[in-house]
């Protein structure tokens, strides 16, 4: 099945995922916090986006309650959160020294790759719409990972794993047309808790070490 | 289901209620008596059980596999709890901590209880991750409670790794939810677990062979499987002590619970297929790089709680060994370890928590001669490490006698590794032990006031499922290792 046959709705929806996946790349490349934020924020209000889409095929009902759920928390509370602790963390102007930005933006890119790849096998019987979604999803997570591998800076690092979150969401909702709606509460619950903890521990990290540099987290060693 | 809601909601209102209190004495004693509400609820749960077999409803379903694990988390809840109040005004003298943080600290750990008794109940895969997720999150605040560099260092590993782990796990369930979509009529009940295993042999093995990797590597970093263990130690050390005997003791079991749980899944997705036993093969190649690993980093410790967070990773590899072997000798014994290993290691934290009180560090190499300043600590901690080194006649070693026979029967070049690293992991353990214990004391170290009676009946316990096994718990065990592999042991 080619991109051309598929049902003007699915189209849009890979339209809207793969233009998330973009922003996972702008993400992992972006220096500037607040930049980043940002890019975090459209992300997240594409997979919103890409939520009401598959709630307006008509699969499930309640998907109408998970876009808006998306909405506000990945694309308006959360970002906001982290907008607040920058600015009480006098970080607005903070910019990132990347090393290698052009090694990690080529690691990415094989990141997607693997994730095709995987996904070959797993949906062969049809379904280029199924597949699609699932490799981009897949693709938004371990771009997410290296993210939280590479960066240093503790706000990158949360950056990078509300992300990975996003892509876990997109798989839900394009994959499976949403989990049971008890569980995304609890999930998005256990996101919202999350992030209150983070913002805890920028304080206390910042308090202990002076810096969010968490590279600088180093007095615990295997062997003294 | 009245039983099942007296356990949970005990640690619910109690948690919640903790929350407020300001004095330390009444938080510690509500603490207490919430924990033995629990308790309570969890014994009349199993009582239940033991009648008719399963209690189902509102999403929950309990069963053999799950009641056990539930009372020994509710009992371990509860002598913790009693270990913790002198402990934490201990603490609290020593100006260690702000009084903010003390309502902080019970509040979250009856939450804690609370997420683990909810992903050990649950027949939801949604839901289980919800609460192991949760789990973390009603921690990672305690381990940084003392405000150390050190705490917030290790509590913020703990966080980010188990959080990208726990994420990975998410996925793997999504793509188990894909697989049950495409067989399912109702899809609405494409995460409740009995629906899932009842069509498992219709699932996807393409999809669910995926989703297990995923699952297992998300799980399996809460479990302390090497090479995700990484946290495991600094989160243990830094932590206070009685959070080091929960996590050690419980929350280690409710992953690896989930693991197995799962694996029933798999097992069944790919019985028809060219690799029906990928998922144990994994689970045992997992296991064994854990136990070995973590055998040999037990000579390197120079930290007395990581010295135990290691024993952790070991036998919790071990565990995870042998239900990856599988059948009902190995399963029945891997059932029986995870009990076993629970009591001992909760209550040799126990007692280093009196030990570093004692010598005031938690450096092995300035704990001496805890016999001479207080045999009671000293003689806990022997009888401790005894035990869980796999000495007759404790527990510890009827299980691992049968993983052993197990694995001669099944996999017998594996039993050689085995035998070994427990060599290994023994002479580790007793060559920090022995001058802690014998060595002489340093001047003016003092007895500390020590309630160590949480220790007494755990290894009581661990002694007694030694030399008898209850005719009760063999055949409890022995349900849960039928539903596992499809066969008893008895």
């Amino acid at each position: 099945m080619s991109l051309a046959v598929m049902p003007l709705l699915q189209q849009f929806v890979v339209l809207m995922a793969a233009l998330a996946l973009f922003l996972s790349f702008v993400l992992l490349a972006q220096t500037r916090l607040v930049a980043a934020i940002h890019v975090f924020a459209w992300q997240g209000a594409l997979v919103a986006a890409v939520t009401f889409t598959v709630a307006l095929t008509g699969h499930a009902g309640h998907l109408y309650f998970s876009a808006l759920l998306t909405l506000t928390l990945k694309a308006l509370l959360i970002p906001w959160m982290l907008h607040r602790l920058v600015r009480r963390l006098g970080l607005e102007r903070h910019t990132e020294h990347l090393r290698h930005p052009a090694l990690v933006v080529m690691a990415g890119v094989a990141l997607v790759i693997f994730s095709y790849w995987l996904v070959l096998p797993m949906v062969e019987q049809g379904l280029a719409f199924t597949r699609n979604i699932i490799a981009v999803s897949l693709a938004l997570v371990l771009i997410g990972l290296l993210m939280m591998v590479f960066r240093h800076q503790a706000v990158a690092q949360v950056l990078g794993f509300m992300s990975m979150e996003n892509g876990l969401f997109l798989a839900a909702v394009s994959a499976t047309s949403g989990m049971p709606l008890v569980v995304e509460l609890g999930v998005a619950f256990d996101l919202l808790v999350a992030m209150v903890l983070f913002g805890v521990f920028f304080f206390q990290i910042r308090e202990s070490i002076d810096s969010l540099d968490v590279d600088r987290l180093n007095r615990l060693k295997e062997v003294e | 289901m009245a039983p099942l809601l007296l356990t949970l909601l005990t640690p619910l209102i109690g948690g919640l209620a903790l929350f407020l209190v300001r004095a330390l004495g009444t938080a510690g004693r509500l603490n207490l008596a919430v924990s033995g509400l629990t308790l309570l609820g969890s014994l009349w749960l199993a009582w239940t059980v033991a009648q008719v077999e399963i209690v189902a409803g509102l999403g929950f379903r309990v069963d053999a596999f799950n009641v056990y694990l539930i009372v020994l988390t509710a009992f371990v809840g509860l002598t913790t709890a009693i270990f913790s109040r002198p402990y934490m005004e201990h603490v609290q003298a020593s100006g260690r901590i702000s009084v903010l943080n003390l309502r902080l600290y019970h509040g979250l750990y009856q939450a804690f209880i609370l997420t683990m008794l909810v992903a050990l109940s649950t027949d939801n895969l949604g839901v289980l991750w919800v609460a192991v997720e949760g789990a973390t999150l009603a921690t990672v605040l305690l381990v940084s409670l003392y405000r150390t560099p050190e705490a917030v260092e290790a509590a913020w590993k703990y966080f980010i790794l188990c959080g990208v782990g726990i994420a990975l796990a998410l996925f793997g369930t999504v793509l188990t939810y894909f697989a049950a979509q495409l067989v399912l009529a109702d899809t609405e009940s494409g995460l409740t677990w009995s629906v899932l295993h009842a069509h498992a042999a219709a699932l996807d093995p393409t999809v669910m062979r995926i989703a297990f990797v995923f699952l297992l590597v998300g799980y399996g970093t809460k479990v302390g499987l090497v090479p995700m263990h990484q946290w495991l130690p600094d989160a243990h050390s830094e932590g206070p002590t009685p959070m080091s005997a929960v996590l050690s003791g419980l929350l280690l079991n409710v992953a690896l619970y989930a693991v197995v749980r799962l694996k029933m899944l798999v097992d069944g997705s790919l019985a028809a297929t060219d690799t029906p036993y990928l998922a144990g093969a994994l689970l045992m190649g997992f296991g064994l790089v854990s136990f070995v690993v973590a055998a040999l980093f037990l000579h390197l410790q120079r930290d007395i709680k990581r010295l135990f967070s290691y024993s952790s990773i070991e036998h919790m590899g071990l565990m995870t060994f042998a239900f990856g072997v599988g059948g009902p000798p190995a399963t029945f014994g891997a059932l029986l370890h995870m009990l076993v290993h629970s009591l001992t290691k909760s209550a040799i934290f126990v007692t280093v928590g009196h030990a570093t009180h004692l010598a005031g560090t938690q450096s092995i190499e300035r704990i001496r001669g805890l016999i001479r300043t207080q045999p009671a600590i000293g003689w806990s901690l022997l009888f401790g490490v005894v035990a869980i080194a796999g000495f007759p006649p404790f527990g510890v070693f009827t299980s691992e006698f049968l993983l052993l026979t197990a694995t001669m029967q099944t996999y017998p070049w594996f039993t050689v590794v085995l035998l070994s690293g427990l060599a290994i992991a023994f002479a580790g353990l007793f060559r920090h032990l022995h001058p802690m214990v014998y060595g002489t004391a340093p001047e003016g170290q003092m007895p500390v006031s020590a309630n160590l009676l949480p220790v007494l009946v755990h290894l009581g316990l661990v002694l007694w499922l030694g030399l008898s096994i209850p005719g009760f718990l063999a055949e409890w065990l022995d349900r849960a290792t039928t539903m596992i592999t499809g066969g008893g042991l008895l």
